[in-house]
């Protein structure tokens, strides 16, 4: 055994869950899928003294059409995500994130809010979080209250949760268009490893193949998913040629400042979000042109 | 002092198990130190190297990365629920000896494990299909190309009808 001694206690409800965050504030941990929180046990990384687990709680397992809104209960499978045909029609752009998260054994456990609480900075879940600009539903026992994604992730592994609060829903707005593209790009040492840098984006044309929305964010080159909206605004009216995407990426590598480490120099970083800002632009481009007429 | 124990109750291979268990202990050492089912392997006990994968109602999943108290009343199969009744191997596991698939054998019960879950679903991979449902597992012998090659020979000859 490598984890360090804990309670242990299988809530039915997530008001429960909620009582015992609030009892036992920061000594305890909320596991779901535990493909995050139980490594981090095994290193001894975290060794929280209680255990509360949500893993079976249905009243978190909904994943919803709600007005213009994908609404994903926070225990939603990654797997189940992957696989819902609301999801993927409505969320293509998660769809295509998915591919990159882990590997079929951990997508199988782990969960949607299971990866958006752990807040690793290279973790693709949370960049469609930030980059679609969805609003995270957050459960104590005083009630809910919301946050939005972009105002959530502060530092590798930091957020705007309390030790009290459970994440309850990710709404992730649904762009009502018929030319919408995305593409999500990254680059590891190992297909399933943490992303060096990821960046994704999504676009909509108009019928004239006019740029009319634009969304773009660059995972791992900064202490969280960083969403770049000066990027859709420099786009938003605009036929998306080479060489305004072009000048799309050079404007994404001014404005991310990445640190460097054992695995890459910040400046091969910044080399990775350019290529690859260029790249998801383009792919996404391409995606939304072979949609609808002309 | 003695560590407080939980009751749990775990189908395996499709027979019952009861036992109490530190809430520490995670479903793979449940496997091998509890039940003495040590087929399934422990390599590095963060979820990285696929050795300990295992069938949990129906899916694959890293067993090191769950503890075998959440687990009460849910269905495990392991590699030595794999094997034809009367023990023997089944064709997967022949063509993995066949188009020698392993070396070592320490990633072995994994690699088997993600490639049954895979021909479940999937009875005829593409060569890509095969290398994205291994490609959370490691093995440093056989450069993964007999692995594909073995699981490409049982997909024929399951099609074949081999049972």
């Amino acid at each position: 055994m490598k984890a360090a001694p804990f309670e242990y206690t299988r809530v039915s409800t997530l008001a429960e869950a909620c009582e015992l965050l609030s009892e036992h504030g920061g000594d305890a941990k909320l596991i779901a899928g535990g493909q995050s929180l139980v490594p981090m046990m095994a290193m001894r990384l975290a060794r929280p003294a209680w255990l509360v687990d949500i893993n079976r709680l249905e009243e978190l397992k909904h994943v919803e059409l709600r007005g213009d809104a994908l609404v994903v209960g926070a225990a939603v499978r990654q797997c189940v995500i992957e696989r819902n045909a609301d999801a993927v029609r409505s969320l293509p752009l998660m769809n295509r994130a998915l591919k990159w998260v882990g590997h079929v054994q951990t997508r199988n456990r782990g969960t949607v809010g299971g990866s958006v609480v752990h807040a690793d900075p290279s973790a693709e879940i949370p960049l469609v979080a930030c980059v679609l600009d969805a609003t995270l539903v957050l459960q104590d026992t005083s009630g809910r209250s919301e946050v939005a994604a972009r105002e959530f992730f502060f530092a590798p592994m930091v957020t705007a949760i309390a030790p009290e609060q459970c994440l309850a829903e990710i709404r992730f707005p649904v762009w009502d268009a018929p030319r919408v593209g995305c593409s999500f790009e990254e680059v590891s040492i190992r297909h399933g490893d943490f992303a060096l840098v990821s960046a994704c984006a999504q676009v909509a044309l108009d019928a004239d193949g006019k740029c009319v929305r634009a969304a773009l964010g660059i995972g791992g080159a900064s202490p969280f998913p960083h969403a770049l909206p000066e990027i859709g605004a420099m786009l938003e009216g605009k036929v998306l040629d080479d060489m305004l995407i072009e000048d799309a990426a050079v404007a994404v590598a001014g404005l991310i400042d990445p640190d460097g480490d054992l695995h890459a120099t910040a400046e091969y970083r910044r080399f990775l979000a350019r290529m690859l800002a260029m790249r998801v632009l383009k792919a996404a481009a391409e995606d939304a042109a072979g949609k609808g007429a002309k | 002092m003695s560590e407080k124990l939980y009751p749990v109750s775990i189908t395996v291979n499709g027979k019952a198990h009861a036992a109490e268990v530190p809430s520490r202990l995670t479903l793979v050492d449940f496997l091998r130190d509890t039940l003495r089912l040590t087929g399934t392997h422990v390599g590095c006990e963060h979820g990285i190297c696929g050795a300990c994968s295992v069938i949990l109602d129906g899916a694959p999943v890293r067993s090191c990365l769950m503890f075998a108290v959440q687990l009460d009343g849910c269905s495990v199969t392991t590699i030595e629920g794999l094997a034809r009744p009367d023990g023997t191997p089944s064709v997967l596991q022949d063509a993995f000896c066949e188009a020698h698939g392993l070396q070592c054998g320490y990633c072995t019960p994994g690699m088997i494990v993600a490639s049954h879950a895979l021909l479940e679903s999937n009875p005829q991979p593409s060569e890509a299909e095969i290398r994205d449902a291994i490609g959370g597992n490691l093995c440093r012998c056989t450069g993964y190309q007999q692995i594909v090659d073995a699981v490409q020979l049982a997909a024929g000859n399951l099609a074949k009808g081999a049972k």
